[in-house]
């Protein structure tokens, strides 16, 4: 489904973010990322989501390489994919039920599809109680599944995920994890990174090691070595 | 809101500069239509006399039609003009009649207006030595339509270069305003960017505000173009029978309306587009 081969970057200032980097990744698998910081994980989510071009190699979205796509193509490439982040995203402005229903909105779904499938995915991510919470009502756990329920709602191929956990306590980060075991049980693929050994160990699926821009390991039942 | 502002001071000056130049225009096609070569006449000259020169003028093939303004008809052209200031319509019963009779004479071709003059010339030269003498003064509007004509292209001139500074400014403000409103919502727009969102999902509302402060500021320069044109009205009563830019205004309303909003929209949208170039990249 996702295929890096030969993929480099450098960063102006000779910084290196990726080098040299070739793996590819099934469709309904999921693959953990761990590295030092500055090891270029989150540069590898950002060449998925096409939001940084490679120095050389390529990156292929199933056969499509996601930065040859033009202006068009790329929105709909996305939409294919969903994304969340440490710092979780969620508009301070909009409640939780408007956060979601905002990225339906801008999808191009339907009125009717908003009404239906916003509360359905905050059920599965155990807010259904808290439609209409702004974020500063909810507490990080929270946020994070409000974030979640958003990466989800569209229905993507490829869930992204950059260090979701790292301002969670344990058994937040438990929980979590337990929302994104059920939606790769769902067929969805799920690309993670994290720094907790706990999350690895406990997931025990496909780890890739990164150290200096560079893949070290790739364990197809790993455990967290660094 | 500023940029509503200075996009409206900009149409407001672009639309003035537009009503401005144009009826100077119809001024200056007027005046070349009314009178090309007027001659004044002594007031002591007789009437036969003043006739008799009209019929020769009238046969040269150089003129298409003279009209002769009798000494009393001229007498109350003035009285009419000046019936508000009794000290004028005072002293003038003193005097009695001080005007000679005027013909006014029409080129049938602009280029024929030398031969014309030259002509009046000849006969106010003989004049002036003989005691007939009855021409009195010849005035040649050629030189005032040229003059006219320099003014016209140099305010032409001076009126661009404003309206460019002007239109600079406005799509400079306009940009900072809009950029400021991508800025407000940059979280907006990079949530929408990961989710996919088209272009124009993206990029429409921000075209809209320019486009929507375009159309604002079209209507109110329309509106404060209104009172301008009375004002100019009023204060330029003395002049010339007072240069009417209202009747103008509102007779023209229509291609007046449709410059400025279609302005307004163009440079609206120039300014989003700039903006959304620099700060609202997909």
């Amino acid at each position: 489904m996702i295929y890096f081969d030969q993929v480099s970057k450098v960063y102006p200032g000779e910084m290196v973010g990726l080098a040299d980097v070739t793996f590819a990744v099934e469709p309904g698998e999921f693959v953990s990322v761990v590295g030092h910081s500055g090891a270029g994980k989150t540069t590898l989510l950002r060449m998925i989501l096409g939001e940084d071009r490679p120095t050389s190699g390529n990156v292929f979205f199933e056969s499509a390489d996601i930065h040859k796509l033009g202006k068009r193509e790329l929105p709909l490439l996305r939409r294919r994919i969903g994304s969340v982040f440490q710092d979780v995203r969620l508009l301070p402005n909009k409640t939780a039920f408007e956060n979601i229903a905002f990225t339906m909105e801008a999808a191009g779904r339907t009125d009717e599809e908003i009404a239906s499938d916003v509360p359905y995915v905050l059920e599965l991510v155990g807010l259904g109680d808290k439609l209409w919470h702004f974020p500063h009502e909810l507490s990080g756990g929270e946020r994070q599944r409000v974030a979640i329920g958003r990466a989800i709602v569209n229905q993507p191929d490829l869930l992204i995920a950059d260090e979701p956990t790292g301002n969670l306590d344990p058994l937040n980060t438990y929980e979590i994890i337990q929302i994104f075991k059920k939606i790769n049980d769902i067929g969805t693929t799920i690309i993670l990174t994290t720094h907790n050994k706990g999350v690895i160990d406990d997931l025990g699926k496909r780890v890739l090691t990164m150290e200096a821009g560079q893949v070290v390991r790739d364990d197809k039942r790993g455990r967290y070595v660094l | 809101m500023a940029s509503v502002l200075t996009l409206t001071v900009t149409l407001f000056v672009l639309g003035s500069l537009l009503l401005g130049s144009a009826f100077l225009d119809s001024t200056l096609n007027n005046i070349q239509d009314k009178v090309d070569i007027s001659v004044t006449f002594l007031p002591d000259a007789s009437e036969e006399a003043v006739l008799s020169l009209k019929e020769s003028v009238a046969l040269l093939p150089e003129v298409s039609a003279v009209e002769y303004v009798s000494k009393e008809e001229e007498l109350a052209l003035f009285r009419e003009r000046h019936q508000d200031n009794s000290l004028i319509i005072q002293s003038l019963e003193e005097v009695g009649n001080p005007f000679g009779a005027r013909l006014n004479i029409k080129a049938a071709n602009p280029s024929h207006y030398e031969t014309i003059a030259n002509f009046l010339g000849n006969r106010a030269g003989e004049g002036a030595a003989s005691t007939d003498r009855i021409i009195d003064n010849l005035s040649f509007k050629k030189d005032i339509v040229d003059k006219l004509l320099k003014v016209i292209a140099s305010s032409r001139k001076v009126s661009v270069a404003i309206s460019i500074v002007l239109v600079v400014t406005s799509i400079m403000v306009t940009v900072n305003t809009i950029s400021l409103a991508i800025y407000i919502s940059r979280d907006e727009i990079s949530v929408m960017r990961l989710v996919g969102a088209g272009d124009m999902y993206v990029r429409g509302p921000f075209m809209v505000e320019g486009v929507i402060a375009g159309v604002i500021a079209a209507i109110f320069s329309l509106v404060l173009l209104y009172p301008a044109t009375v004002w100019v009205r009023n204060a330029t009563t003395n002049v010339y029978g007072g240069v009417n830019l209202v009747s103008y205004y509102t007779e023209h309303f229509g291609q007046v309306f449709l410059t400025l909003l279609f302005s307004g929209i163009l440079l609206g949208v120039i300014a989003s587009w700039l903006a959304i170039r620099k700060y609202a990249k997909v």
